[in-house]
């Protein structure tokens, strides 16, 4: 294979030498260009970018949602050359403004997307009652696909963490809230949020929290956790969510 | 008259006509009035005069003015006449039969076939008016009606013997269905910032405040009887069906509070709420009476079961939305649960309501359900015994929860555009579309039953 490959390393120079070498030949021969097109005015770039959520806690991730057009350079401060349009997670330790540069014929154009990092409560003090802040930092939400009410591996591994969390907090009662994205209608997304919030608590009972300390609603599509129409942010509101309850 | 679409052609269209012919049979062809000149059903041609004012307070009231624009309105919007305008009307104002020229009625430019006449007299803090309604070809004998009013003035006295008289024109010559003009729509509006239970005139008018409950309150359901209104409450306390009077202006007991409950639906005899319940895990249709005993489950399958509605006919049926098979569909089943069909055969089908004359059922409907699939939700109306289906609303916006009105001519619903939604109107063969709220997010409206 290694003197294969060699070979046809020599066969390949001696070839783009002989291109090179006839190619000179060649140019005195080809037919003169055709004259250019009337000059133009190329349309301004155009640029959009978002942050989902656009705050997070130290550790968390938010999704840049970019877009641009009549773009010939696309860029974003601190991440560098980018696609014209595209995703990426970030993770900043700080509050960073994404700043999003379009340059193209037409000029050059911007756009900003502002992820908040607000710092972490801190260490939880487990002599004292448990609080919300407390419970809401420690159990994490469940998250679904486009109408179904199915515990993904993500959503599993979830339920997994925060059933030995709360199996450490035996007192906690739970609560948990079934939400839908605000594409469907509301009667039906009250029904299947409540089989979202179902589907939770069956996921923590067999990771062996009580059933007796989960409690569930559903709130369809009432409550939206953000509200840009696009796939990321519906993703954010297709989620069982899990806080302290009150009520029990 | 169902518009015949030009974008489209499908046979839905020529079906349903076949269908309606079919399913209404020759004495039932008077329940469902049709509106247009090619389907046999021909509109009568109706003058509503301006009605003579008289009495010692008339220059200081505006009532006569009211009364004139809403009887003209009531009658327009009934769907069922061919309405003389104004400006085609002889210019005199007769205030009885002495002083009627029914001539002048019956030849062009009016052409009118009947004629709506009278006298409104406001004199010693009362309201009197008196109206007929004349055949302008029966020279010998022109009285079809003749009625009289007399109640207090107040701020809404003049509408409200306008809507009177409309609805006995309406019943008089609209083949005995009674007309809609006293009929109510209770809906959701976040005007002050919650949602909350509202309520208004079937024209829109007079839209005023219900629930105070600062949570989020969804999907009213006025009992058959006018009394009571059902709801749903969605709180952290949790999700809980309610029932507001509305003689006694505050909240009345639905001793049912386990799991979460959703989308009440009222009996035609009153008797009895289905409801989507979540108390055996999976939300279900589930059938309590009023007062919380023979409290039964009706459908058992795994996925989200809710929007139950009655026949309003016979009260022995229930539509609902089941997602048993994935994306939501329309079902019909007996009230005890047997005899399951499933009347729609894909994309996205949501918020059933059932016609008064319990053959047809109106629903949203995404046909093609999915990121980049054409169309978008509409308004639909299906045939039960036949399953064939027109489609009511096109381009429009995104459109949901149709409510058929208790003449079965007209249906409400929402639209959502220029991201906002609003409650509109409609004759049931999707002619006549209108806004009846324009302020503030108004959504899932509930004609009353009469």
């Amino acid at each position: 294979m290694q003197l294969y490959k060699k070979n046809s390393a020599l066969a390949g120079a001696a070839l783009a030498a002989f291109l090179v070498i006839t190619g000179c030949h060649h140019k005195q021969a080809e037919v003169p260009p055709p004259p250019a097109p009337p000059a133009e005015t190329a349309p301004a770039p155009t640029a959009n970018i978002t942050a989902t959520p656009s705050s997070i806690t130290p550790g968390q991730t938010a999704v840049l949602n970019w877009s641009t057009t009549d773009a010939t350079s696309v860029s974003i401060d601190g991440i560098g050359d980018v696609p014209s349009s595209g995703t990426k997670n970030v993770s900043p330790t700080d509050t960073t403004t994404y700043t999003l540069t379009a340059t193209g014929d037409g000029g050059s154009s911007n756009a900003t997307a502002t992820v908040t990092v607000s710092q972490p409560a801190p260490a939880p003090n487990t002599s004292g009652p448990l609080t919300e802040a407390e419970f809401e930092q420690n159990v994490k939400p469940v998250f679904f696909d486009y109408d179904s009410y199915s515990i993904r591996p993500d959503a599993q591994q979830a339920i997994t963490q925060d059933a030995s969390y709360l199996q450490s907090h035996p007192e906690a009662k739970i609560l948990i809230a079934g939400y839908c994205d605000d594409r469907g209608s509301a009667e039906y997304n009250l029904a299947l949020g409540q089989n979202r919030a179902n589907s939770a608590k069956t996921a923590l009972v067999q990771a062996g929290v009580d059933a007796s300390r989960v409690r569930t609603i559903s709130y369809g599509k009432e409550k939206q956790f953000c509200t840009e129409q696009n796939e990321a942010c519906w993703q954010q509101n297709r989620r069982a969510q899990f806080s302290l309850d009150q009520q029990q | 008259m169902i518009p015949f679409p030009r974008f489209r052609a499908t046979k839905t269209v020529v079906l349903l006509s076949s269908l309606l012919l079919v399913a209404v049979g020759a004495a039932g062809a008077q329940d469902w009035v049709r509106t247009g000149t090619n389907l046999g059903a021909q509109k009568i041609r109706l003058a509503a005069a301006d009605f003579k004012s008289a009495g010692n307070q008339s220059n200081l009231s505006n009532d006569p003015q009211t009364f004139n624009y809403v009887l003209y309105s009531d009658l327009k919007n009934a769907g069922i006449f061919d309405m003389v305008s104004k400006s085609l009307a002889p210019t005199a104002i007769p205030g009885s039969p002495q002083e009627i020229d029914l001539s002048k009625w019956s030849a062009p430019p009016a052409n009118a076939a009947m004629v709506a006449f009278g006298t409104i007299t406001i004199q010693g803090g009362r309201d009197i008016v008196y109206g007929w309604l004349f055949d302008t070809k029966a020279t010998q004998s022109p009285q079809v009606l003749g009625m009289q009013y007399n109640e207090a003035a107040g701020p809404d006295t003049a509408r409200h013997i306008a809507h009177e008289f409309a609805d006995a024109i309406i019943a008089r010559l609209g083949g005995g269905i009674n007309g809609i003009a006293e009929s109510k729509i209770f809906y959701v509006s976040s005007r002050t910032g919650k949602k909350e239970i509202w309520g208004m005139d079937y024209d829109g008018f007079n839209q005023h405040r219900i629930t105070h409950l600062n949570q989020i309150a969804l999907s009213p359901r006025i009992s058959p009887d006018g009394t009571r209104l059902a709801f749903d409450e969605l709180s952290s306390r949790g999700d809980n069906i309610r029932i507001y009077s509305m003689a006694l202006h505050r909240m009345v007991r639905f001793p049912i509070h386990d799991g979460s409950d959703f989308s009440p639906a009222w009996s035609p005899d009153g008797n009895n709420i289905a409801f989507s319940s979540s108390r055996s895990g999976d939300p279900e249709i589930w059938i309590s009476s009023v007062s919380g005993f023979g409290l039964r489950r009706v459908t058992a399958y795994r996925g989200p079961d809710v929007s139950p509605v009655y026949n309003p006919k016979t009260g022995n049926q229930i539509a609902w939305i089941s997602g048993r098979t994935g994306l939501p569909q329309l079902y019909i089943m007996n009230s005890d649960g047997t005899g399951v069909e499933r009347m729609t055969d894909g994309g996205y089908a949501t918020s059933p309501s059932w016609s008064p004359n319990g053959q047809f059922l109106a629903f949203a409907w995404s046909r093609h359900y999915g990121p980049g699939a054409p169309g978008g939700q509409d308004i639909y109306v299906m045939g039960i015994a036949t399953h064939k289906w027109v489609q009511l609303t096109h381009d429009i916006g995104r459109t949901d929860f149709p409510s058929w009105s208790p003449d079965g001519r007209h249906i409400v619903f929402q639209v959502h555009r220029g991201g906002q939604t609003e409650i509109w109107t409609m004759l049931a063969d999707g002619t006549g579309q209108h806004a009846l709220t324009t302020v503030g997010s108004n959504q899932m409206p509930n004609w009353s039953w009469k």
